[in-house]
């Protein structure tokens, strides 16, 4: 927030949980980027240390969840703050979400790491992965700097990683009709694209909580053109 | 006592926009300034103040001291009549029809809109005379029309049941909340057509706050409610809208939930969060 409240305390305390909630999107980030390398390269250890990395977020969770309680029962916050403290209370649950997912991921990797994979599988993935932590990164930026421009640009970028993720399952399904054997194989694959489409769809509705903490307008569900960027952003 | 004549509660038809919060434009207005200027003296203490009062609402004023909404709330039954060395300029209708017009009778005015202020203050007589004494004023003296009305009054008030066995009792034995209940129950005992509330729970326990705020929700169905505050929440929970005012000025008039969520002045934000000053 630009000005500081009266209350040095309450300043204190909102910087807190936001630098909380920084702190466990940049946990989420590593988890995911991990998860990714560990199913590109087959590091079992890898994978462990993410699926390990998961229980520590959900701890995280739990902890700034009672604080913004705390705030919003001693402080009473209004209008800026409390679309602020709700927006940071609603980005946990996502970030907590986008941590399961990267396990799933991990789950996934190490199934995969018994089985031979044939490099053309992986490359499309890849490609997906990198797209996701990117728009999950750039998210994150975002509500670090509540920086709404950003925001809408990379909440729009999710479109993109929707249809990548449409192609990657065709691709997918092609190689199962090709050889059924490949079955088993490629669900996990495919389980792994989905969870990277599911962390695109979490890091999109941090963009629009942050949207939301700036201007005070709800943008989910709905399809922005730019005439209702333009007006956001004015 | 015989049953009063008139229901408690008469439901109010919503008049909601797409966000589902309140829409000023389709309320019907009980009162309404126009270019409201109030001087005390040489001192300005309302600047062109415009403002609608929707009819069975609840409308909070709020803002720092001095900002002027006592000063406004009392404009609306010319309570400032009475402070020395006051002028006041612009518009102030009731039902359309300027209040400051020469033909107004000012007691009949004040008849239609009640006044409650921030300390209780009933008359040193019984429960029963405190509510009554409004309505022998106009001239009621029949005992059963007297009994009915205060009845009546005292269940709008929230406070027939814990007095209904002792209303021959002085009304100055009670509680500071039953108290301020039982002027509520003298200022809607003559039904006024608009209630102004002046901190009406500043001096009240919180029990007794949350009673006077349920109170409030209660009588709106049958009253225009105004209450000047200085409790930021207060205003949150009972008022539909809010108006905030700062130095004179009407800053923001607005639906509660939007002024408390995503006000529109910047004033108004750094105001109610606590970053005025």
């Amino acid at each position: 927030m630009v000005q500081k409240h009266i209350s040095e305390q309450f300043n204190e305390e909102m910087d807190d949980v936001r630098n909380q909630v920084l702190t466990m999107g940049g946990m989420v980030e590593a988890q995911v980027r991990d998860a990714c390398e560990a199913l590109m390269s087959g590091n079992v250890s890898m994978a462990h240390r993410v699926i390990q990395a998961d229980a520590q977020v959900n701890l995280m969770e739990k902890s700034i969840d009672g604080n913004c309680v705390e705030i919003i029962a001693r402080r009473q916050p209004t209008a800026g703050d409390l679309r602020l403290i709700m927006s940071l209370h609603k980005a946990i649950i996502d970030l907590e979400r986008i941590g399961d997912e990267a396990a799933k991921i991990a789950l996934m990797a190490l199934e995969l790491s018994e089985m031979d994979r044939p490099r053309s599988d992986c490359q499309e993935l890849n490609h997906l992965g990198e797209h996701v932590r990117k728009e999950l990164h750039d998210a994150l930026d975002s509500m670090a700097r509540m920086d709404i421009r950003s925001a809408l640009e990379v909440a729009s970028e999710d479109e993109k990683v929707d249809k990548e993720y449409e192609s990657v399952t065709r691709q997918l399904i092609t190689l199962i009709m090709e050889n059924p054997s490949n079955v088993s194989r490629v669900l996990n694959t495919l389980w792994a694209a989905r969870a990277l489409e599911r962390i695109g769809d979490h890091a999109k509705n941090i963009c629009e909580y942050t949207v939301y903490a700036v201007t005070g307008e709800d943008v989910r569900h709905q399809p922005l053109n730019e005439e209702d960027k333009k007006a956001l952003l004015s | 006592m015989t049953t009063a004549q008139r229901p408690i509660s008469v439901s109010v038809s919503p008049v909601d926009n797409d966000n589902g919060h309140l829409d000023i434009s389709k309320e019907v207005s009980t009162f309404e300034t126009k270019n409201l200027k109030l001087f005390y003296g040489q001192k300005q203490a309302l600047q062109s103040v415009d403002i609608k009062i929707p009819e069975h609402r609840v409308t909070a004023f709020i803002g720092p001291s001095g900002c002027g909404k006592s000063t406004l709330l009392r404009c609306f039954n010319r309570m400032n009549d009475l402070v020395d060395d006051v002028r006041i300029e612009g518009e102030i209708l009731l039902g359309g029809k300027d209040i400051h017009h020469p033909k107004v009778d000012v007691s009949n005015l004040r008849r239609q809109v009640g006044m409650v202020f921030q300390r209780p203050n009933p008359f040193p007589k019984s429960i029963y005379e405190n509510v009554a004494y409004g309505l022998r004023l106009q001239g009621v003296n029949q005992r059963s029309v007297l009994d009915d009305k205060v009845e009546w009054a005292l269940k709008g008030a929230a406070l027939w049941d814990e007095v209904k066995d002792r209303l021959k009792e002085s009304a100055l034995g009670m509680s500071g909340g039953q108290q301020q209940r039982l002027v509520i129950a003298r200022t809607i005992a003559i039904e006024p057509q608009v209630l102004l509330l002046d901190e009406p729970a500043s001096a009240l326990d919180p029990i007794s706050t949350l009673k006077i705020e349920e109170l409030i929700n209660e009588l709106k169905s049958r009253f225009t409610i105004i209450i000047v505050t200085h409790n930021m929440q207060q205003a949150a929970r009972v008022s539909d809208y809010t108006a905030f005012m700062y130095l004179g000025k009407l800053i923001e008039f607005n639906d509660t939930s939007t002024l408390f969520t995503n006000p529109g002045e910047q004033q108004t934000e750094d105001y109610i969060t606590g970053r005025y000053g």
